[in-house]
């Protein structure tokens, strides 16, 4: 009689379907498969997806090809905390440190060439955020991501921290520079 | 010792009330409406902070708030108030007595203790981690034992639930098959059942982490298994929402469901798929491989989508079958149109679908898809989603079933008139804006969890577009909005409850256990009804309904392509 009451039917799952439920089911079946498709094909065809590049690593080995591509690609310091800015080359393995509450080094990349960028935490969890082109990532401690770039544009971007990491989580924010 | 077999019967509705099951379900419910209460007044906070115009609270404080305002909200408040359904749609439904009653307050009790213990290592000020507490940042230890104590509570009212579902049987108190809205409380139990059991699995370790007895909690293994955890306990408010929108269609319009076998299975869907979805947190996460991202993310190619596309349908379709049978059946929304728009529950019950499945349902979907999470994960897009689905999905439906409650349960006259209605609409309206707002802002960047979103004073600013400020503007118009329609609620029933007016049954009185057992009520009399025949058009029982789902389906394939076209303009990346 009603949904709160056992069903009249004792044999209800012989009784036949409306046409409207049918269709109905028809057609979000339909849809549900395109969207599932939809993923595997921009894997093919698409141009934004993550890598399924991901390495184990500690802290310490990480913060060390940090330093050793920050020494050898440093073209300047910014900020009071005199943080380095890199200017790696083209297709080059670039290491993007997250700790609280900062981000180093910052890059400065030329439009339209790719970078394997590195991301990790170096303790907490932490969200890479790219502004404004909206790009969101999310950054481990321990695991090494690799992400293959490539900026289609000049201009002065910001990573902001958008996984929650504390008190200071805010303040986590930096300059990321695209040049000609 | 005797078994108290005390029932009552509502004079009203004819529903069959057990005496300690209606004792559990009146305590539960008003145990989650104080976690209501406590929840809303940390959202005054976390709102007025959020909304940068006012930005109320210092940084520690807004932290704080919020984690307080997660657990409260999407544990405390739904869980306690799911469990008052769960004995209503096992001891009430199927006219049974409760089984152990002494056990179900047990349950009751460490779940009273648990939420205490929790807010406790909140309020402590070293606990503000977020509902999602992602090792390795820490929390007091007591944050994890309330939730496990909290926990523990739910799963024996689980258990006690099933157990009521054998009395039931045994005792032949109904006839065939359970009702559907019990099979949806099923659904819901047994999910919790696996939730439970997940969050068991990661807060354990995470507990004795916390303790020093656990050296190491790998922060991917942590978010893995949580969101099992996290986000099923979320499937567990679907599958009770949907369970209530079946309910307030039978007690609003007598409606029948168009098909007990479509509508079962879908809820069979859920159990089987639904669990799979908490892998769409993680798409933005290394470590995973795309193959498990995808098969996961999509629920096993979206069959629990299907599932809720289906009672999207089936719930309105039925109302649109009973309202025709009454006659209005005229045109393709003479049954729309002449519906109940004064009746709070029927209100509340109509706004919730609608806003579930265009707000929640299908930003979602898109939160869910692999490549376009990228543009969304972790921004304010996140929680204006769950906020749609959440609060106008679950809460909104089960605001609809409190007023319902209120004479049949507590036997009190809903208080200030029209006013319950009037709340449905306020809440209903504002949490939709809310919620669009919030996604509108996210889509532009605007990050979640985050106290300053104008980075003042900091040497590395970063300046949102115009437009993302006046969308977080708009978002706290609108919060406040939904905040008054909040206060309007907790008004209501609390007044209601407590010095509402009382509604006299005659026949009724107590029986005490010690005057013997009173047989168990009789089973209902299976009545023959006839499906809609001879109503609707097109050869379909429920066209309306029909043409609105073809509405629902067109914004949800723009919408979807929409964020694709966003996608492919954003940095290349492989």
């Amino acid at each position: 009689m009603s949904a709160i009451l056992p069903p009249a039917e004792r044999v209800w799952w012989k009784e036949p379907l409306d046409r409207v439920e049918l269709l109905w089911i028809v057609i979000a079946l339909v849809w549900c498969l395109i969207m599932f498709f939809m993923m595997p094909y921009w894997h093919v065809y698409g141009q934004q997806n993550l890598a399924n590049e991901a390495y184990k690593t500690s802290p310490e080995a990480f913060a060390k090809k940090a330093d050793e591509v920050i020494a050898k690609y440093k073209v300047r310091e910014e900020g009071p905390q005199k943080i380095p800015v890199v200017k790696p080359p083209a297709g080059s393995d670039v290491y993007l440190v997250a700790r609280l509450w900062s981000w180093q080094p910052i890059l400065e990349l030329e439009a339209g060439k790719s970078y394997r960028i590195h991301l990790m935490s170096m303790d907490w969890l932490h969200g890479f955020s790219l502004q404004p082109e909206n790009i969101n990532i999310e950054v481990h401690p321990g695991y090494d991501h690799v992400l293959t770039v490539t900026p289609t544009a000049p201009g002065k971007f910001s990573i902001i921290c958008n996984e929650y990491c504390g008190i200071n989580h805010h303040t986590m924010i930096s300059p990321l520079y695209v040049v000609k | 010792m005797a078994v108290n077999r005390n029932f009552r019967t509502c004079p009203t509705t004819g529903l069959v009330f057990h005496e300690p099951a209606e004792k559990l379900m009146r305590w539960n419910a008003v145990v989650a409406v104080v976690a209501l209460l406590v929840g809303g007044v940390l959202a005054i906070g976390v709102l007025l902070t959020r909304w940068q115009a006012v930005h109320l609270l210092q940084a520690d404080l807004f932290y704080q708030f919020l984690t307080a305002h997660g657990l409260n909200m999407l544990v405390f408040w739904i869980i306690f108030f799911e469990m008052a359904i769960l004995y209503f749609a096992s001891s009430t439904l199927l006219r049974c007595r409760l089984a152990t009653p002494a056990l179900a307050w047990a349950g009751f009790w460490l779940m009273v203790v648990g939420a205490l213990l929790n807010n406790y290592a909140v309020l402590r000020g070293d606990s503000s981690v977020m509902f999602t507490s992602y090792a390795p940042m820490g929390a007091h230890p007591t944050f994890y034992a309330g939730l496990i104590l909290f926990a523990v509570g739910a799963l024996i009212a689980c258990f006690v639930f099933f157990g009521t579902l054998v009395v039931a049987k045994a005792e032949r108190t109904y006839h065939g098959s359970v009702p559907l809205v019990t099979f949806g409380a099923i659904t819901a139990a047994i999910i919790a059942v696996f939730t439970i059991a997940t969050g068991a699995i990661i807060l354990i370790p995470t507990l004795l982490w916390s303790l020093g007895l656990i050296e190491h909690i790998d922060s991917l293994m942590y978010r893995t298994i949580w969101w099992g955890f996290g986000h099923s306990s979320q499937q567990i408010n679907v599958a009770a929402h949907v369970s209530v929108w079946y309910a307030g269609a039978a007690v609003v319009f007598g409606a029948k469901p168009m098909s007990e076998k479509v509508s079962r299975t879908a809820f069979l869907l859920y159990i089987f798929f639904l669990q799979l979805a908490s892998a769409h947190h993680l798409l933005a996460d290394p470590g995973l491989t795309s193959n498990w991202k995808i098969f996961n993310t999509s629920y096993a190619m979206y069959l629990a989508v299907l599932a809720s596309m289906v009672h999207g349908l089936t719930v309105p379709g039925s109302i649109e079958v009973a309202q025709r049978l009454k006659g209005y059946n005229n045109g393709l929304f003479e049954w729309l149109r002449r519906a109940p728009w004064g009746n709070a529950p029927f209100v509340a019950v109509f706004i919730s679908i609608v806003g579930f499945g265009f707000l929640g349902g299908i930003s979602g979907v898109m939160m869910g898809t692999e490549q376009l999470n990228l543009i969304i994960h972790n921004t304010l897009y996140v929680p204006g989603h769950f906020h749609a689905t959440v609060v106008i999905g679950t809460t909104l439906a089960f605001m609809g079933l409190t007023y319902f409650l209120i004479p049949v349960l507590f036997r009190r006259k809903v208080a200030f008139g029209n006013m319950a209605t009037w709340q449905a609409y306020i809440f209903g309206i504002s949490m939709s804006g809310f919620s669009v707002f919030m996604m509108g802002a996210g889509t532009l960047g605007a990050p979640r969890r985050h106290w300053d979103i104008s980075f003042a004073g900091n040497p590395f600013g970063y300046e949102f577009p115009a437009t993302a400020w006046l969308m977080i503007a708009l978002m706290g118009i609108f919060g406040v909005g939904a905040l008054v329609g909040g206060a309007m609620y907790l008004a209501i029933t609390v007044y209601s409850v407590f010095l509402g007016e009382k509604i006299q049954t005659p026949d009724f009185a107590t029986v005490s256990a010690k005057r013997g057992m009173a047989p168990a009520p009789q089973p209902v009399a299976v009545g023959a009804t006839g499906h809609g025949a001879g109503v609707g058009a097109w050869g379909m029982v429920a066209p309306g309904t029909f043409v609105l789902a073809l509405v629902f389906l067109t914004s949800f394939v723009l919408y979807y392509f929409v964020n694709w076209k966003y996608l492919s303009t954003v940095w290349p990346l492989k």
